[in-house]
Order: C-alpha cells, then structure tokens, then sequence
C-alpha cells in the first residue's frame, strides 16, 4: 500500500528537526549560563516555542504513515492560513499597543505605572512599532507571497517543511523581540531594535525564506516569473542585506543580551537610515506592492492596466529608494553631500511610487463600479490613494527647507500613520478579505455589511489620527522657531507639549475607531473560515471544494 | 521599444533577476555609506573628546534600554532657534565613540545633546522620579525605580572590551581599572576613593582637557550606586566634552 503513494519529500521534517535541535542544545546552554537575567527568560522563551514546534513535528511524523504530506499536485495553503491567523492577531496586538502609548502621551498620569517601569512609553513604542511593522505586516507578507508565488507558478511551495520552519521561525523572532523590549533589551537603532542573537535568528528564518521562495520559482510551470514575484523578490532580497549591514555588532559575552554597534557617530546614523528608510521600501513598499499586483487584479477581474509600467516602475523604485536614507539627517551633522543626495532622489522617488499607484488605479479600467458594490475591491483602492498622498508627502517632506520644520515633530508621525494606516493596513485588510474565502473555500465573507463598517470606521479615524498630527507637528514646529517682539524664543519646550493635548486627544480617538475596525476584521475573518453567516457552505462551494487540489492556472 | 522585448530574459531566469535586483539595490548604498568611512573631513578634529568613563558608559546603557532615544534627540541642528536653545549647534565629532548613534528622530521631549550641566543633579533626581511634580505639562514616564535598583556593573571590564574592538581608544590601564573607575565616580569620598587620581588621570588625559570628567555622588544616596546615579552621570556629561572655544566654525577644514 505505501509503495503505491510517491513520496515527494521525506528528508526536510527531518532536517528542519536537526536544525532545531542543534539550535534548541545551545539554548539551553546559553540558559544554564546567561549573563542577565533577561537573556535567561529569552533563552526560555525560546526553548519554549521551538521546543512546541519540534514536538509539533514529532508528532506530526507519528501521524505520517500511509499520506504524502507535501503532494506535489495540491497547493500548501495550510501554512497560508497559519499565516493569515498570525496576521490577524498581531495587528490586533500592534494596534492596541498603538492605542496604549497614544493614551499615555495624552493622559499620562492616567496610564503611566511608576511600579511598572516596563510599561513606559519608551520600551512599548518600539513594542507598537515591531509589533505592527514586523508581526502584522511581516505574516501578511509571509501569507499572501507563500499564496500568490504558489498560484503564478502553478507549483506547490519548495522545501516541504522548510516553509513551516519560516513561518513558526518567524513567530519566534516575534515573540523573542516583543518580550525582549519589555525586558529592556534593545540596540536603540529604530526599527532594528531587536539584539544580536535575534537578529542572527531572524537571519536563518529569512535565508530559508528566500530559498524556499525562489525554489518555488524554480520549479513554476509557467513560463514567465509574474509581476508581484519580482516584487517579493526584491523585498527578500533587500531585506536580508539591510538587516545584515544595519545590525553588524558585537556581543560583549556570548551569553548575554548586550551588544556594541560595529559603527558609531555618523556612520552609524547613515547605515541606521539607509536601513530604516529601506525598511519603509522594501518592507512596506515593494512587498505590499506585490499583493496589489495580484490581489487588485484577481479582485477586479481585469488584467494589469500596463505591463511596461509595470517594468519601469519596479527598477527605478528600488533603484531611486536605496539613496534616499539621508533625508532622515537633513541639518544633523551628516557631510552635506549626502544630505543632498539624498534629498535629489527622494525627490526622484515621486514618480516610481505613483507610477506603481496609477498601475493599480488603472487596472480598475472598465470595472469601476466594483468601488460601489464591493468594500474589499474599494478598501484596495483607498489604500493606493494612501499610498499616493504620502509617496507626494514624502518627497516634499525630504526638501531640506520643508524639513527644518517638520523633522522631530509629530508631522513624521502623521505621514507615517498615513503610510501605514491607508496604505499598508487597507492594501492588508483587502488581502486579508480575499484570502479567508479562497483558502476556506466559502462563497463570501461572513458579513459584507461588516466590512462596510470596518471601512467606514477606520478611515474616519485615519482622517482623526493624520489631520491632528498634521496640526500638532505643524504648531509645534512654528512654536519652536517663534520669536518675539524682544528677539527672544517666544515659547519654552514644555509650552509646545501642552500645545497638543487637544490633537493628541483626537489622536488616540482616531487610533481607537482604526483598532476598532480591525476587531470587527477579525471576526469576520473568524466567522468566514468557520463558515457562518454569508459564508456558510452552499452547493457551488461544495463543487469547489471538490476541485480544490488540483493545479489551476495562473490568472 | 526593444529593451522592454528584452526585459523577458529576466522573467525567465529567476537567478539573473536575483542579481539585477541585488546590483540595482546595492548602488546607492555604497555610494553613500563607504565614503565616510574613509574620508578625513567627515569628523570634525576638535579638542576634548573621549571615550565615556564606566559610569557614563553604564549610564547610556540605561538610557537605551528605557528607550529615551524614542522621544528625545540628540543632535542639534544649525538652525538659529535650536542654537538659542539648545547651544552650539551639534559635531559629527561628538558621537564618535556613540556605539549606536543617539541622535534620535522625534523630539517628544527636548533635545539632550547638551542638557549636561544644565540642571543640577537633584533637578535631574526629582525630574526622573516623577515628571510632573517639576513640570505639570510633562507627559513624560516616571523612572523612579532606577533610584530603587543597584547598578549591575560585574561585567563592566568586558563592556569596555567590547567598546575597544569597535575603535574606542580605552587603554589596558581603562580596562583594568574599570570597576575601580566607576566606584570612584560615583562614591569618590569612600569607597572609591583610592581610584579618584587614576579616574582623572585616564579619562582628562586622553581628553587633554581638564574639567571633563565629574566625580560625585549623583542620586543623594551615598550608601549605593544605582541606576540612578548612573543615567544622571551620563546626562550631566552630554555635549561637555567639545573644547569649542578652539573650535573654528568658519574653517575650510570644518565645512562639509
């Protein structure tokens, strides 16, 4: 009976098992001689989650007799939808964080705990940060290019349990750096906070991830490599030589959690930027441009409006956003020249990120009565004018005159939040509303009305969250450069604090109406995958489901 | 257009789309980032700078870990505002031996490039322990737990190792005398009273200045070192160490 089945792969549970025993040994050598005692409870954190997954495995084998797990001929969506979950619940986490530290700006008396040190702003923004960048956009990366790459290919994902390996591994580095900026481990550099053990784990997880998205390709039955592939790609890539460069470091014990950057002072800030603007990039950019090019397309039911735009804009984009990291140094004590270039091709960046949005506007040609009728179609779309507003922001922001106002106040914060919130979060949520149906095989979603409500929701409360900022950046900023009649400072520090209580106030409404919204997602989503309401089983989706398996072509 | 026909090799050949990304993303990179590691004129030469003696070292650890760089720079810009209230506007040569950088993003708080000396060490001590009983406006965090937590310097000998792998110019003699040194800048009447020349000796040497290096006992409590005295240490000292009655602004040398 089992010479019958072809087995397709039965080496990686294997060797995924030896990685992670080797790594879980040392573990629990670093555990038995820690330095401090926050690197002991990371070592445990580590040995904990690792430990579930080699169990998973295990057990997973026992249960392996008589099936071939990787089946050549179905698509590996399981790890998809593990994916999909991850997302869902840590945006929950990275918003409500968000909403904290929004509060406690606001009312800090109210929500900061002089007994809990923990809990101050300083440790839970990189937390929010992390959590939303990282832990939520990062699964929704992780999901829609292990979901897309495997369709455009018409192949099933490389590696067999290599894939699992990216995605529990990636978990761990999630779980590893929140814990670990509670506990007051950080290297400071924004964005690449995280110490150097879980910056060399991330590393592996990102390596296999690349291996096993370009082994997917290599093996695609499709003559052509799509379009939202060559963004992937370039994402992986990219982010695997910022995180490398960005975190060179040296532990001052192997056993401990502290770290010296490798450079200081001003090169330091440059290699700090040019990571951090990329991270925006190829992180937030490239990757999530990548889901617009499927996504948008299969909602729509219409092709790619251009696919010469398509080829423009994709290498001058990551050609023109590697220079522009010095726009964050505008007046600091960075060499001028670099200043300068790096505000030339900000500037130069302009037309690359619109070219991509009007690529997504357009492929809506002949379809745009879908915006009236479909909330996910239109949540795409808003997100693609987000996307626009602040990729025209941006490049007016990195002007050295604009940015002698607008750099260190909470004008950085609006773009960002209209960067992320619209952008990002909407271009995810779309996803995210595609994805739940077709992996589950449900006709519709749980509640249509529902998503309506999300939309509504949360884009009143962006309009909240960017407009205050807007009005407190711009304030404080011509506060701080006020003079009066006398030729004195018209304004001491704390006279501009105060200035924002009122749009701080609003800020935090904003952030909650967004965080609200995102709730009403994940019960959706909930609903939908277990079936209920709009989504319950009908005969169609029965006949689907009986199709399902089998390899569709690429749309 | 023939190039675009010919943008489908690379739709191909997923190896040499690989490349062409990683050679398109790599350019502007190394443009801006290898020239400063080697040319001279990127760091100001000024008089004063040196290495953080233990105490401010142990006290920059602190003021990372809580994360202060999220709302406050560290870097005043050459704008006339900033110079009137801040000071001199800031070096490249004053976060030389910064392993990372603190020159921050967002000024939720002021800039502390050089709030050292500024306020005296028990406005530092009642500010930290509760904000808004100094300034009602704040909405900055109480750190009152760092006067309640001893400062955990057992390695602080490998701290400074590491530091000099990366090019901070601590001499054997730092090293050794690292407890010792940070002893005596925090209890320099008692405890560490027999490391106080060796304290000055080193650090206002490499300096070549005197007047740097601040021994006293920071928190108003003698009988412990905390983290208090530690992160008050480190603040009292940012953007002192700049001789800048040498400095020459208008110096072809110093325009970059």
């Amino acid at each position: 009976m089992n010479q019958t089945i072809k087995r397709t792969d039965s080496t990686s549970p294997l060797s995924v098992g030896a990685l992670l025993t080797v790594f879980l040994l040392l573990t629990i050598f670093i555990a038995a001689n820690a330095a401090d005692k926050a690197m002991e409870i990371q070592a445990y954190t580590f040995l904990a989650l690792a430990g579930a997954f080699l169990i998973g495995i295990c057990l997973w084998g026992a249960d392996q007799n008589s099936k071939d797990a990787f089946d050549e001929t179905e698509y590996d969506d399981k790890v998809v939808k593990v994916g999909v979950a991850m997302s869902t619940f840590w945006g929950l986490a990275g918003l409500l964080v968000g909403v904290i530290i929004a509060l406690q700006l606001t009312w800090p008396n109210i929500f900061y705990f002089a007994d809990f040190g923990f809990t101050n702003f300083g440790r839970l923004r990189p937390l929010h940060t992390s959590a939303v960048i990282f832990a939520f956009g990062g699964n929704v990366l992780l999901a829609s290019s292990f979901y897309v790459v495997q369709r455009t290919c018409r192949t099933r994902l490389a590696g067999g349990m290599w894939p699992w390996f990216v995605v529990w591994g990636y978990q761990i580095f999630i779980a590893l750096a929140g814990t670990g900026y509670l506990l007051g481990i950080t290297q400071s550099k924004e964005y690449a906070e995280p110490e150097w053990y879980v910056d060399l784990w991330l590393t592996i997880v990102w390596v296999v991830y690349l291996l096993v998205f370009l082994g997917t390709i290599w093996k695609r039955k499709e003559k052509h490599i799509y379009v939202a592939n060559w963004f992937f790609l370039a994402f992986i890539v990219t982010i695997a030589m910022l995180h490398i460069v960005n975190n060179l470091s040296i532990p001052v014990t192997l056993t401990g959690s502290k770290s010296v950057q490798l450079f200081a002072g001003v090169q330091d800030a440059m290699t700090q930027w040019w990571y951090g603007h990329n991270a925006v990039g190829f992180f937030l950019t490239a990757g999530f441009l990548a889901i617009m090019y499927y996504f948008i397309p299969k909602r729509a039911d219409r092709p790619v409006y251009s696919y010469r735009l398509s080829i423009v804009h994709f290498w001058s984009l990551i050609f023109i956003y590697i220079w522009a990291g010095p726009h964050h140094l505008h007046y600091t004590a960075l060499p001028q020249w670099a200043q300068t270039l790096g505000m030339t091709f900000s500037i130069m960046l302009w037309m690359p990120s619109w070219g991509g949005m009007i690529n997504g506007l357009m492929t809506l040609s002949g379809a745009w009565d879908k915006l009236r009728t479909d909330p996910v179609l239109r949540m795409m779309i808003v997100s693609l004018a987000f996307y626009g507003m602040s990729t025209f922001e941006g490049p007016m922001m990195s002007v050295r005159a604009v940015n002698a106002l607008s750099h260190y106040t909470e004008w950085g914060i609006g773009h960002v939040h209209s960067g992320s919130l619209g952008w990002v979060g909407y271009i995810s949520f779309g996803a995210l509303y595609c994805l739940v149906p077709w992996l589950y095989k449900r006709p519709a979603l749980f509640s249509r009305s529902l998503v309506e409500w999300h939309f509504w929701i949360s884009t009143i409360g962006i309009v909240f969250y960017i407009c205050s900022m807007y009005f407190a950046g711009i304030t404080e900023g011509l506060m701080w450069r006020a003079y009066n009649e006398f030729g004195f400072l018209e304004y001491s520090f704390v006279e501009t604090v105060e200035a924002k209580h009122i749009a701080y106030m609003i800020r935090a409404l904003g952030g909650l109406m967004y965080f609200a919204g995102a709730v009403m997602m994940a019960i959706n989503l909930t609903m939908t995958a277990l079936g209920k309401g709009e989504a319950r089983d009908s005969e169609a989706a029965e006949k689907s489901k009986q199709a399902a398996g089998s390899l569709q072509p690429a749309e | 257009m023939s190039i675009m026909n010919r943008h489908g090799v690379l739709e191909r050949h997923s190896l040499l789309l690989t490349v062409a990304i990683l050679v398109a993303v790599s350019i502007g990179g190394i443009i801006q980032m290898v020239p400063l590691m080697y040319m001279d004129n990127t760091i100001e030469k000024v008089d004063g700078m040196r290495p953080y003696t233990p105490l401010e070292l142990a006290g920059k650890d602190i003021y990372i870990r809580e994360g202060c760089y999220v709302c406050h720079s560290q870097m005043v810009r050459p704008l006339r505002d900033e110079v009137e209230r801040y000071g001199h506007y800031s070096l490249a040569a004053e976060s030389m031996y910064d392993h990372p950088f603190q020159w921050g993003s967002k000024r939720s708080g002021p800039d502390l490039a050089r709030v050292g000396g500024k306020y005296s060490d028990e406005w530092h001590l009642d500010h930290l322990k509760d904000p808004r009983a100094l300034v009602p406006e704040s909405i900055m965090p109480p750190y009152e737990f760092l006067a309640k937590k001893e400062l955990d310097f057992d390695d602080i000998q490998g701290r400074l190792k590491t530091e000099r792998l990366v090019g901070v110019p601590y001499t054997d003699e730092m090293i050794e005398n690292a407890e010792g040194h940070l002893i005596a800048q925090a209890d320099p009447e008692e405890r560490g009273y027999d490391y106080v020349d060796s304290l000055f000796d080193a650090y206002e040497g490499i300096a070549g200045r005197e007047g740097t290096v601040k021994a006293r006992d920071y928190d108003g409590d003698p009988t412990r070192i905390t983290e208090m005295d530690a992160l008050i240490a480190y603040l009292q000292m940012t953007g002192t160490l700049v001789d800048f009655s040498t400095f020459e602004a208008d110096d072809l040398s110093n325009a970059r």
